[in-house]
């Protein structure tokens, strides 16, 4: 049985493991970069235009947005149960039930991310020639919005490859392949989504809180 | 009795397409990479060489300004992205670094594969870019002209350089956790071969340095597409904050350039001097050095930008700095001839000719860092000179030194030496009559990226036209002999250079599985004491 | 051939400061190559694998010679880099009675203001002997203004002004160039840098003056001087279309209507160029604000 784990250029369960371990930890570094790239533009541009940010993000729905933190948060829990249980071998009805809780409160948050940029579109605050907004100054707001779908844009295609992720992570559940000797599949799975809420929980409070509230 | 060439090998060990399309194996992946950035080296050059007829007069008609405007675009674009970031990883790093470890393939074999596919992506929509038009930015796309003005197919273009980055971040993770984890029994850290020392180094800044890349060409497409407003100053923008993302990365992407020619000199010398390395710890820790410090320089590219003086003054002083590292491999590779039983083969003419070139093109790195004069010398030929010094004259020299080192073990062929000394030697000429003449241009005052020049500038450019025909030569000549060598070379045994290091315990060409068991290490790294005779080549 | 130079001629105050660090930088990198290049010539000539010579008691490392070497060059650059920043930090230090002339860069042209009105196209004329401010804003792309026998140069940007100065000290003609590329033609974005002796600074400064004349000759030399020439060619092969003979033909618009080139398209043509586009011109040439030329 653990054989058929053990890829073939590795010697031992342990070195897969730690192998994969340090993989998905070296990717979420180059993650950071990524999107660092993007908070560091959005740091520039609030010190630049800090009353345009500020308008615009009265702007953003908040109440949406305090909705979509509590399910990607309660996404985690979910999430990491889901690992344990599979960590302890012998529980794949639990660990289903944990993965599907999870992408289930993963769509949730897309669709309601979708319900807010539906609303975006329809009042003109998509960047573009169609973008309209009295109050505030235009080309600055328009710089502010361009970083608000950039970012949780970004954001959203991470969570729908986490979606994928999790539903192989489903399919090999399924099939019984976790044990107390092999699940890091599902650990490396696990740290991604975390990563993935982990991002959100620094996006909502700069694009949805800076205004006065 | 079986010879290795009879027995079965990487190459021969299936030979259906579908093995290789679907190949996990870190040998025939590299191969392949082989043959894709040869292709983009020679696609490059084209370019180069069509640039160099266009100056060899004030003002030749051979192509449109418009069109050598793309020409110095896809230059630029197809030589860094496409040839020297992937190109040692790719190639050696890639057949090497399991081989060197003791192990039998790289950590994720499968990311390995999708790594190539990637940069095929990539290069598919460059390439798509090219055939439609071009892009006449230049390769460092500076805005507001590339977001706003220019009338090419930047998104296109955009959109496969992004995608390739991907390419070179999985291979650097893929090399990092190898390296951690897959080390064979007995192989600590301080007795890996340099070159593995060299790759770790380069791996840290390509997966911290060009998700930075990824980010700034895909909010430069978002840009052009949704004119957002972040990079041009008639919608609120700023030029100067997409120079610092670009800088971010492209600066420590030339020492993802560099450095893996660094770690192949390291493993030239000691073979073709038959001794230990002088100052092991020294050119690991300089490569770790190199690799941090290289982070924190990248506003020496933007000295007369508008950035401010102070902001001129740090990067300044870290430019300066990060130049020590280098120095210190250079002062190590030359003393470790010292009592050295030398052997010049064509490696090591590759490898002595890139420390010489390599610090040409260092020191005159020392006088860009230096602000004063940077000034006078920014965005001129002088600049161009410099990096191709580096560049060429380093990292090509050094890579071409290694395919050479270890052709036999890749093809299981030896090369024919004569031709070998010669393309070396053609090569070293050929380049300095290119590239010096354009240190005097630069100082001169000749601009970068200009179709047409005043006349008192025409005997150096036709020196350097001259001299690119003549490295045009040089680059050919391998090319042909190496192909040549696959089909009529000698066999070459697992060792023919009697050289230390795990890759040359085993068969040439190694078997699919690298090793029949996992070898066992006990000794240091170089130990040429014990074995001070060149092999039967 | 002529002569041909190999070192461009000092013309101004900095010129010499930076030959003077550039001769240091290349005595130490001539220093280093060399005595590298000779090392290794002579350790390859001593100890190749055919020489009997002593190779007994070779050592791998030796800790003082490490820092000696790294040492050393540390300090030597920090020289180069103390050095190089006093000479940048005078670069950027405006003298306080410095000239101020204005500078506008476009794609492809250079236009450049004197304080009291005079103006000029890819030209510059100035005194010797009296330190000079120029500041630079760009009408659309990332210029940069160099001029090689000065040493100096500094991007020219679009939306906020950079500065740069310098006090010339030989009288004579200097290329003028862009080095930050700039589009299509930055190859041509060039001109002349004109040092005069004051008296004749002043007496160009007084004889200056706005085109007069015959309407078509000052028609032409303002063509001419506002650089139209640059891109519209009468050949046709430049960026615009050649406007010989345009004067009365009827055109076809992108739009499919055809209209008479008369004077008032003509002059709509100058002030607005978008505003009426030929069939088969693209819009590129047509981004540059162009109220100057409603003075003109």
């Amino acid at each position: 049985m653990s054989d058929r784990d053990l890829s073939h250029q590795f010697e031992t369960l342990e070195q897969q493991a730690l192998a994969s371990s340090l993989g998905i930890w070296v990717f979420l570094a180059t993650e950071v970069l990524f999107f660092g790239g993007l908070f560091l533009l959005y740091t520039v541009y609030r010190i630049k235009y800090p009353a345009a940010f500020m308008e615009s993000s009265k702007l953003m729905d908040i109440k949406l947005g305090v909705i979509n933190t509590a399910i990607l948060l309660t996404s985690s829990l979910t999430m990491a149960l889901a690992v344990h249980s599979a960590e302890e071998g012998e529980k794949k009805q639990a660990t289903l039930r944990w993965l599907f809780l999870t992408m289930f409160l993963g769509i949730v948050f897309l669709g309601i991310k979708g319900i807010e940029y539906h609303h975006k579109f329809v009042e003109h605050l998509v960047p573009g020639p169609d973008f309209v907004l009295e109050s505030i100054n235009q080309q600055q707001a328009q710089i502010f919005f361009g970083l608000y779908f950039a970012m949780t844009g970004l954001h959203a295609l991470h969570m729908i490859i986490g979606l994928g992720v999790l539903s192989v992570m489903g399919g090999m559940t399924w099939m019984g392949k976790f044990t107390k000797a092999y699940s890091n599949p599902i650990h490396v799975a696990g740290l991604y989504w975390h990563f993935v809420d982990v991002l959100w929980i620094f996006l909502f409070p700069l694009l949805y809180l800076i205004g006065n509230r | 009795m079986t010879t290795s060439a009879q027995a079965k090998n990487y190459i021969t060990n299936d030979y259906h397409v579908w093995s290789w399309v679907a190949t996990r194996d870190h040998k025939r992946i590299a191969l392949m990479y082989l043959v894709a950035i040869t292709s983009f080296f020679f696609l490059g050059g084209l370019a180069a060489l069509a640039m160099r007829l266009q100056l060899l007069t004030p003002h030749t008609e051979l192509v449109q300004a418009e069109t050598y405007n793309k020409l110095f675009t896809l230059h630029g674009v197809t030589m860094v992205f496409f040839f020297l970031i992937p190109g040692i990883p790719a190639v050696l790093g890639n057949f090497l670094l399991p081989l060197m470890l003791g192990s039998r393939d790289l950590a994720f074999p499968r990311l390995n594969l999708a790594s190539f596919y990637v940069y095929l992506l990539g290069a598919s929509f460059t390439l798509a870019a090219a055939v439609l038009g071009g892009v006449d930015t230049g390769w460092t796309f500076y805005t507001p002209y590339s977001s706003t003005y220019s009338n090419t197919h930047v998104i296109t273009m955009g959109i496969g350089i992004f995608i390739t980055g991907f390419s070179s971040i999985l291979t650097g993770l893929n090399f990092i956790v190898t390296t951690h984890t897959m080390r064979a029994p007995g192989l600590t850290w301080f007795r890996l071969p340099l070159f593995v020392w060299a790759l770790y180094a380069t791996s840290l800044i390509i997966v911290l340095g060009t998700p930075v890349i990824a980010v700034t060409l895909l909010l430069l497409i978002l840009e052009r597409g949704f004119h957002m407003g972040i990079f041009d100053p008639a919608l609120g923008g700023d030029p100067l904050l997409f120079q610092h993302l670009f800088w971010f990365y492209s600066h420590p992407a030339v020492y993802i350039m560099v450095l893996p020619s660094m770690g192949v000199v390291s493993e030239l010398i000691p073979c073709f001097a038959r001794k230990r390395i002088f100052g092991y710890n020294f050119i690991a820790f300089s490569s770790l050095a190199i690799a941090i410090l290289g982070f924190f320089v990248w506003g020496h590219h933007m000295f007369i930008s508008g950035q401010s003086l102070y902001a001129g003054l740090i990067f300044s002083f870290l430019s300066f700095l990060v130049a020590i590292p280098s120095a210190v491999k250079v002062f190590n590779w030359t003393a470790t001839l010292y009592k050295g039983r030398i052997y010049l083969r064509t490696p090591m003419l590759y490898a002595l000719g890139f420390i010489g070139l390599f610090t040409i093109g260092g020191l005159t790195g020392i006088m860009l860092a230096c602000l004063g004069l940077d000034a006078h010398v920014h965005d001129t030929y002088f600049i161009i000179a410099h990096f191709h010094y580096i560049m060429v004259g380093g990292t090509i020299m050094a890579y071409l030194g290694g395919i050479h080192f270890w052709w036999p073990k890749i093809s299981g062929k030896l090369y024919p030496e004569f031709w070998g000394k010669l393309s070396a030697m053609i090569v070293f000429v050929g380049f300095n009559l290119t590239f010096f003449p354009q240190f005097i241009l630069g100082y001169l005052g000749m601009p970068r990226r200009i179709s047409t020049y005043p006349p008192e500038f025409q005997v150096f450019n036709v020196m350097s036209t001259a001299g690119a025909t003549i490295l045009g030569v040089g680059y050919l000549m391998p090319f042909i002999y190496l192909i040549w060598s696959l089909r009529y070379g000698k066999d070459a045994g697992p060792n023919p250079w009697n050289a230390t290091g795990l890759e040359w315990t085993t068969a040439s060409p190694p078997p699919t599985e690298n090793f029949a068991e996992v070898p066992t290490v006990s000794e240091e790294a170089y130990d040429y004491r014990s074995r001070p005779e060149i092999g039967n080549v | 051939m002529g002569n041909v130079p190999f070192f461009p001629v000092q013309a101004s105050t900095m010129a010499p400061q930076v030959d003077a660090l550039f001769a240091f930088l290349m005595a130490i990198t001539a220093f280093f190559s060399l005595l590298i290049a000779l090392l290794i010539v002579v350790l390859v000539i001593r100890y190749h694998h055919k020489t009997d010579a002593d190779r007994q008691g070779a050592n791998n490392s030796h800790l003082v010679l490490e820092l000696v070497w790294t040492g050393i060059p540390l300090g030597i650059v920090m020289v180069v880099f103390v050095w190089g920043a006093d000479v940048f930090y005078r670069m950027k230090t405006v003298p306080p009675n410095a000239l101020q002339i204005y500078v506008v860069g476009k794609q492809w042209m250079w236009k450049i203001q004197h304080p009291e009105g005079q103006r000029e196209i890819n030209e510059l004329h100035v005194p010797v002997g009296q330190p000079i401010e120029l500041t630079m804003i760009s009408e659309d792309v990332v210029h940069d203004f160099a001029v090689p026998a000065f040493r100096m140069k500094e991007d020219v940007l679009p939306g906020r002004y950079t500065h740069q100065w310098f006090e010339a000290t030989k009288v004579g003609e200097y290329h003028l160039f862009c080095d930050q590329y700039c589009g299509t033609l930055h190859s041509g974005m060039t001109g002349r840098v004109t040092v005069m002796e004051p008296k004749d600074f002043a007496n160009w400064l007084a004889h200056w003056t706005r085109p007069s004349g015959v309407m078509t000759s000052s028609g032409a030399e303002l063509f001419q001087r506002m650089a139209c020439a640059t891109c519209h060619l009468p050949s046709g092969a430049g960026r615009g279309p050649s406007l010989t003979g345009l004067y009365g033909k009827t055109v076809t618009l992108q739009d499919g209507r055809t209209i008479t080139a008369d004077d008032t398209y003509i002059r709509e043509s100058i002030l607005k160029p978008a505003a009426k586009i030929v069939r088969g011109i693209s819009l590129s040439c047509h981004r540059f604000k162009t109220s100057w030329m409603s003075k003109a």
